[in-house]
């Protein structure tokens, strides 16, 4: 009974065939890790530097791996892995300033990294111990929104506010939102492009378009590529290689200094691809082909920083056993912090509702307690 | 009778409802090649194709705002919102528009559109997966509002709600999506209640338990418990949430004099609130207590951890009927 669509997805060229646009994927550093360079985007980095980000990378996905085995043990109730988009998350992070604002999804792990927010906060989250709990201000990255696009707005406004506060110029401040290829179909998402837009707002969207919003493949989300929407809405838009952490640095760096400098919005779509699941409880055989995967596991963003470093001679394997060996350190100090987190005490569901004691809630919180203490006084059914 | 889970209960109901009528439609977001999270269009796409059951861009507000265009071509589209915390980017156009339709063109235009919402909690979701919004729904005239409870209630009651000329939004207990019963896949539809109907599980005459969705199986519970220490309970399943089966819950509440209402939604401005205003309306003098809820604390839903005691269980319903007869 299998019934053909009608038709509509074959009717049309799609826009990004067609002979006028091929999407440019800025690139610095290859899938086999030659360093190339781009007219636009000079990066220099040092030995140093570039090992720094190396160490990045790999500390960031043994934490996500410890964190998925946590979840596979039951220490998680589920955990959103960034496997595959490290790069994307390093070079971003890496590219801004302590008064920078970052605006993640829930799957911004290597963001949060690079802004030094303990990763003990992430597992609380994805514990069920608390929906995040740390301030936004320590480390100027702001909760993790798990609904779909609306921390966009969020960033938007917020750049509204340095815009306001005269933060913008020499020595300005500006908001990234983070968002995936998934969201730009939300409304909310749409909204903060135009807000962004017609406010001329310091803030950079940074879409890590990994191909995949859980099962359904980009091309149920857009028929361009997804850049190319920032010039519909008056701003520039760019591709860089998701993959590549020097691009993805070199991009974000550019496009978060024009918005410091009152050059307002950009759209950086980082081109990558979600290695993993959509989260724990998802199985991508469901719904995608092996053979896409493995021709993105050639393009690892983790592998060709490692090539260059041995290539340009910068690093030997000492190297790379001490930033092993710190990945096990980071490892296991993940998985302690999980374990020993103690549950939250029942009755703080009460707190942090209003700014002031509500009567209600003062109520319903002593219930709680009375009712509780009813089976410790051995009153058992 | 065949044994299904409610998620395979609900999606042989959609398979039913499409094989009769070639307008039903299935959106949202997974639910075609995936199957949907909770797998209930497990297969639909295969055997209806693409056009029928759709994998839509993901936006909410665009699911039920199309399902509305569809609607008024001759459509009737059944959306699925992957999480009861994602539904509100599509409440505008839900209040707004679908349950405003008819009323604004005098009766010319029907929308038969289901919304179908996994809800509730229970299950160690992180934040957003685990809401019970129901009472924003039921506040709206032009809606219908059901929820399901058991995979036989799946069965019928999605049909129903696919056939009914009427919007519905149709809440499906996300944590009893794998429990298992016996289910009339075979008879007519006809047989089963209408979607406005309570459904009387257990019969009792000391207090009436009201319940819905994920708590039908607490209460059948609680009122086995109950009926071990020699408490007659009456539990009785409401499927429909608006509008009410008033004469059914009337009808038990003047029996027992007693009745206790119970979901997972915050007893704040719930469900709770209007059916007692309702009870003390109609059994005033039937009255041998006041109607008590059991429900959700006026919190937000709190992290999973501590989520076994914000959520009603056993042990509270027998409470509040322990308080209830010690009137």
């Amino acid at each position: 009974m299998a019934v053909k669509a009608a038709g509509r997805a074959a009717s049309r060229t799609h826009y990004h065939d067609g002979p006028d646009v091929k999407p440019e994927l800025i690139q610095l550093l290859t899938p086999e890790g030659e360093r190339v360079e781009h007219p636009d985007y000079p990066l220099e980095l040092s030995a140093d530097e570039i090992k720094a980000l190396y160490r990045d990378l790999v500390l960031v996905r043994r934490i996500d791996f410890e964190a998925i085995a946590l979840q596979r043990q039951g220490e998680l109730g589920i955990w959103a892995s960034l496997l595959g988009q490290e790069a994307a998350q390093v070079g971003s992070g890496r590219a801004l300033g302590p008064r920078d604002m970052a605006f993640p999804t829930y799957r911004e792990h290597g963001v949060a990294w690079c802004r030094g927010l303990d990763p003990a906060k992430l597992l609380e989250l994805f514990r069920g111990v608390s929906h995040g709990g740390w301030d936004p201000k320590a480390h100027n990255i702001h909760l993790y929104t798990i609904v779909i696009g609306a921390q966009t707005l969020h960033a938007t406004g917020y750049a509204m506010g340095i815009q306001r506060d005269g933060a913008v110029g020499e020595n300005g401040e500006a908001a990234i939102a983070y968002f995936g290829d998934g969201a730009t179909s939300q409304g909310d998402v749409n909204e903060a492009f135009i807000w962004a837009s017609v406010n001329n707002a310091p803030v950079v969207f940074f879409c890590q378009n990994n191909q995949w919003a859980i099962s359904e493949p980009l091309d149920r989300q857009t028929r361009i590529p997804l850049y190319l929407r920032a010039h519909g809405f008056g701003f520039p838009g760019l591709r860089v290689d998701g993959n590549d952490v020097f691009a993805c640095l070199a991009v974000t760096r550019q496009a978060m200094q024009a918005a410091r400098e009152g050059q307002g919005p950009t759209l950086i779509e980082a081109y990558t691809y979600r290695m993993g699941a959509h989260t724990t409880t998802d199985d991508p055989t469901r719904y995608r082909l092996s053979a896409e995967l493995e021709s993105w596991k050639l393009k690892d963003p983790i592998e060709r920083v490692k090539q260059y470093l041995i290539r340009s001679g910068m690093a030997k394997e000492d190297f790379f056993a001490e930033i092993s060996a710190e990945a096990d350190e980071v490892g296991n100090r993940t998985r302690t912090s999980c374990l020993e987190m103690p549950d939250p005490d029942p009755a703080s569901m009460f707190d942090n509702i209003y700014a002031d004691p509500s009567a209600l809630l003062a109520e319903e919180r002593a219930q709680l307690v009375s009712y509780l203490s009813s089976f410790a006084e051995g009153d058992e059914r | 009778m065949t044994t299904l889970t409610l998620s395979k209960a609900l999606n042989e109901g959609l398979r039913k409802a499409m094989e009769n009528d070639a307008k039903v439609l299935i959106m949202g977001e997974d639910v075609g090649k995936l199957g949907g999270v909770f797998r209930v269009t497990d297969g639909l796409q295969k055997d209806f194709g693409e056009d029928r059951v759709i994998d839509t861009p993901l936006a909410e507000s665009g699911i039920v705002g199309t399902a509305i265009g569809l609607a008024l071509r001759g459509y009737r589209p059944v959306c699925e919102i992957q999480f009861d915390g994602f539904v509100y980017p599509a409440f505008d156009q839900i209040v707004s528009q679908l349950a405003k339709m008819t009323y604004r063109s005098l009766g010319k235009v029907r929308l038969p559109v289901v919304v179908r919402i996994p809800f509730g909690g229970g299950i160690g979701a992180v934040e957003h997966h685990s809401e019970s919004p129901e009472a924003l729904f039921a506040h709206i005239p032009g809606l219908r509002v059901v929820a399901c409870g058991d995979p036989a209630d799946a069965f019928a009651m999605i049909q129903k709600s696919v056939i009914c000329d009427d919007p519905v939004i149709f809440f499906e207990p996300k944590r009893r999506y794998w429990d298992k019963s016996e289910v009339d896949t075979v008879g007519g539809l006809a047989a089963a209640p209408s979607i406005d109907q309570a459904r009387t599980l257990v019969s009792g005459d000391q207090v009436t338990l009201l319940c819905y969705g994920p708590m039908v199986r607490t209460c059948v519970e609680a009122a086995s418990a109950a009926l071990a220490e020699g408490k007659s309970v009456e539990v009785i399943n409401l499927r429909s949430l608006s509008p009410l089966d008033i004469p059914t819950i009337v009808t038990s509440v003047r029996k027992t004099g007693r009745c206790v209402v119970v979901h997972e939604a915050p007893v704040t401005f719930g469900l709770g609130a209007e059916i007692a205003a309702r009870i003390t309306q109609e059994c005033f003098y039937s009255l041998e207590a006041p109607v008590l809820r059991v429900g959700g604390y006026s919190t937000p839903y709190p992290p999973s951890r501590i989520e076994e005691y914000y959520l009603p269980d056993l042990d509270r319903v027998l409470d509040a009927v322990d308080r209830s007869l010690a009137y």
